[in-house]
């Protein structure tokens, strides 16, 4: 075989002082051959994505530094290289693409002059012969109408065809390494898959060898050659994919493969019997419009929305971004005010109460939203922003104070963190916290808005348990809107497809995993990274 | 609830050492602002005359050990007008930046939460920031009569507009954090979401600019009196002596020089004071510098 394009030996990686670990990355020595794709996986703070820094020379001055080992790029020792010998390297040997396609694209610049910026500085070509090079690269990555879209400005494509301008830029100089930080994690589904696929079909046409970080073990399973597992800045275990997906040798690989959720809803009884908790009858935002000033654009967010959710079920809204999923969600919770259509909360039509009238009904209706850095107020204490709620129904703060003690046990925290800011609880803590908050407001419906999308597999399974097992105890109707067909697939008793902002299908779980009747049900589902891989069973 | 002890904000007393040791220029205006204050507040016991005490056999003396910064062309001992002038300059710094904070936050808050008021505020506080406030000032002047009110409320209308706008622009974007909608589906009230929830993410840039309001206060204040529109002439304020001392510049400069200096000095010190505090409560900012 052919020298490795990438080989890493004992990269240490120090963490300033007063970190929770001495090392980001501790003795981590990995190989990537040409054409080949080497897929780092691990949870938040694994080291994954100080490892790229690393390679590319871009670890943050002044707080991360490597301490210790060697970086070797296609036979050269990089460890040591020079600011101007990276920046050479850079573009030309080694590229890297990034997560989120918008911020990594300069938003004044055409996206033919992005890619040319890359030629002019790294080769003495004529402007014609640059233009020509661009438009070739932009063809092979499969965007449409490559010469008008070489004037155009990022703003003006979509999510994916930026990230394959992004890949376009990487990829035009032919590096040798192709570094991706979980390229694929800020785009649907659907676009994944394509995305995947691309970069599948360029990097082995092209022979490049390929560093793919993600934390999602259904791209693994799409993409990858070989795996390797990290933790807390350590190698777990490294091999084939087929080898490491299917028997893992380590317990925390093993771990972590169980924790993905499978795409096989388990079996579930019909819910047919609690009291109907929230129904929805042509629901609708309509965002814009013509106002006194302005004649503006009118966009329907959602419409026609009909669903329905009994005491004690679950009922998952999927679908992509831009479907409406979560304008339906602040309509129901009342956190946006619906265009049309009803309401009705235990029965009572809520669509178009005012403030006052509505209130008795806030309580009935609480959601848990998806950033759990940001659902918590950062400057109060835990214990404040539970008593919070109720005790603006009148309950004495004594009184409020001991439920949330018991909840906060219930939720599997400690009842003395109450005294505790949130920046004190990891992310997985205070998603629990924010289900305590809403459960101190004894509802009829839940609302999970992405609860658990932003969590870690791990911990997302244990979110998962807790809001099935609450629903249980306190017969909670939920509704539960995710863009993730695996947890959609494990939690929900009835599912409801959207997209465009319409109701697409609705049915239960099984049936439309099983045999979708919408095409883009079926779309969505073949889309699902790693169907070939049956995750959970162990 | 046995709440146990908190630990942040004493991690963020103990900083403030470190901070000012890295900063000495701000632990010097700090000082110096502290010392022009105590000086004002304690004009009477600084070895002061009257300030207003017209000695016509004294006049346009150079420094000396009775007037140790000289008199004016009315035989008035500059020191103890420099002293007393003070007065009206931290009067009318902190006023002025108390006022226009205090106003600026109410009608900032709540431009910022009710939508349908937005507009219309706004509007408003784009009109009033029209106006240049000297302007005003010669307005006010002329209707109402010279004092310290009036030059006080010509001040603040402008920098209204100032600080309603940085709130909303801190609301618009805090009103969006899914701990405010939290607190929405609980069922808090609106004044109690905007002081609880809101209100805490105005105040580190709101301390900054109320000290770059307070130093252009001064500055305006000094502007107008030099011009007559300001504090009458009958109080003694660094403007007027400014305005009173550049006919004799040739012949007795002192009268020119000092309240000028002082002027600068605590403009200066407050204008790094604001700098520190800045760097202090948005380290991202200090990082960049």
């Amino acid at each position: 075989m052919a020298d490795p394009v990438l080989k890493i030996e004992d990269l240490v990686v120090a963490l300033p002082r007063g970190a929770d670990r001495a090392h980001a990355v501790e003795g981590l020595s990995l190989e990537v051959n040409p054409g080949e794709i080497l897929c780092v996986v691990g949870e938040s703070g694994s080291g994954k994505s100080v490892t790229a820094q690393a390679v590319m020379g871009l670890l943050p001055k002044g707080q991360l530094t490597r301490s210790g080992g060697r970086i070797i790029l296609a036979g050269e020792d990089i460890s040591d290289a020079s600011p101007d010998r990276l920046r050479d390297l850079r573009g030309s040997r080694m590229a890297m693409i990034f997560q989120e396609p918008m911020t990594a694209l300069n938003p004044v610049m055409t996206c033919g002059d992005q890619i040319d910026e890359v030629l002019s500085i790294h080769t003495d070509l004529g402007a014609d012969e640059r233009k020509m090079r661009v438009l070739d690269i932009m063809a092979a990555t499969q965007l449409p109408d490559v010469a008008q879209l070489f004037d155009a400005y990022p703003h003006q494509l979509s999510g994916g065809q930026r990230q394959r301008v992004m890949i376009a830029s990487a990829l035009v100089l032919d590096p040798a390494l192709l570094i991706a930080d979980e390229p694929t994690t800020a785009l649907d589904v659907t676009t994944q898959k394509q995305i995947l696929q691309l970069m599948r079909e360029l990097q082995q046409r092209r022979g490049t060898g390929v560093l793919f970080i993600t934390h999602d073990f259904g791209v693994v399973a799409e993409i990858a050659d070989r795996v390797a597992v990290m933790r807390y800045g350590k190698l777990v275990e490294q091999g084939p994919v087929s080898e490491v997906l299917r028997r893992p040798r380590e317990d925390y690989t093993k771990m972590l493969i169980g924790s993905v959720p499978s795409l096989d809803p388990p079996k579930r009884d019909a819910i047919t019997v609690g009291e109907v908790a929230l129904r929805t009858t042509d629901l609708a935002k309509t965002y814009g419009g013509t106002s006194l000033f302005a004649k503006g654009r009118v966009v329907k967010a959602a419409a026609d929305v009909t669903i329905e959710v009994r005491r004690g079920e679950t009922l998952g809204i999927v679908g992509e971004s831009g479907s409406g999923k979560s304008t339906v969600a602040r309509c129901i919770a009342r956190l946006i005010d619906p265009t049309s259509g009803e309401v009705r909360i235990a029965g009572v039509d809520i669509a178009r109460m005012g403030q006052g009238e509505l209130r008795p009904y806030r309580r009935k209706v609480q959601i848990v939203f998806q950033d759990p850095y940001r659902s918590l107020n950062p400057r109060r204490s835990v214990g404040l922003s539970m008593v919070e709620g109720p005790m603006n129904f009148g309950m004495s703060r004594s009184d409020a104070e001991r439920k949330a003690a018991e909840l906060m046990v219930l939720v599997g925290l400690k009842a003395d963190a109450l005294g505790r800011y949130p920046h004190q609880f990891s992310g997985g803590q205070r998603q629990r916290i924010c289900i305590a908050r809403a459960l101190m407001m004894e509802p009829e419906l839940l609302i999970a808005d992405e609860a658990v999308s932003a969590l870690d597999v791990s911990v997302q399974a244990q979110v998962l348990e807790l809001l099935d097992d609450v629903r249980k105890r306190f017969d909670l109707a939920v509704l539960f809107i995710t863009h993730d067909l695996r947890v959609a697939a494990q939690i929900c008793d009835r599912i409801v497809v959207m997209s465009k902002g319409h109701v697409v299908e609705q049915g239960v779980t099984a049936q439309v995993y099983a045999s979708p009747k919408h095409p883009y049900s079926r779309a969505l589902l073949e889309a699902a990274p790693g169907r070939g891989f049956a995750f959970g069973a162990g | 609830m046995s709440a146990p002890a908190v630990t942040l904000p004493a991690a963020r007393l103990t900083g403030l050492f470190p901070f000012l040791n890295r900063y000495p220029l701000v632990a010097i205006a700090g000082i110096v602002l502290s010392a022009i204050m105590l000086a004002a507040v304690l004009a009477p016991f600084m070895f002061t005359r009257d300030p207003t005490a017209i000695m016509p056999l004294q006049r346009l003396k150079p420094a000396s050990e009775l007037s140790w910064l000289g008199t004016d062309h009315l035989g008035r001992d500059v020191w103890s007008r420099l002293v007393y002038g003070a007065r009206v300059s931290v009067l009318v710094g902190l006023s002025v930046a108390a006022l226009s904070i205090g106003l600026g936050l109410v009608i900032g808050l709540v431009a910022g939460y009710i939508r349908w008021l937005d507009a219309i505020v706004m509007r408003v506080m784009d009109g009033l920031m029209a106006i240049p406030g000297i302007l005003l000032a010669i307005a006010l002047v002329s209707v109402s009569g010279a004092s310290l009110m009036t030059v006080i409320i010509a001040i603040m209308v402008p920098e209204i507009p100032r600080v309603v706008r940085l709130v909303r622009s801190v609301v618009l974007t805090v009103r969006e954090e899914p701990y405010v909608e939290a607190a929405v589906s609980v069922g808090t009230k609106l004044p109690l979401i905007l002081i609880r929830h809101i209100l805490p993410n105005c105040i580190p840039p709101l301390i900054v600019q109320a000290t770059y309001v307070c130093a252009s206060a001064m500055l305006t204040e000094a502007i107008l009196s030099f011009l007559g529109a300001g504090t009458p002439p009958s109080i003694p304020s660094w403007g007027n002596m400014v305005a009173e001392g550049r006919l004799l510049f040739q012949i007795a400069p002192w009268n020119l020089l000092w309240p000028g200096v002082a002027l600068a000095v605590t403009i200066l010190s407050v204008n790094v004071l604001g700098d520190g505090l800045r760097d202090r409560l948005d380290p991202k900012l200090a990082k960049r510098m």
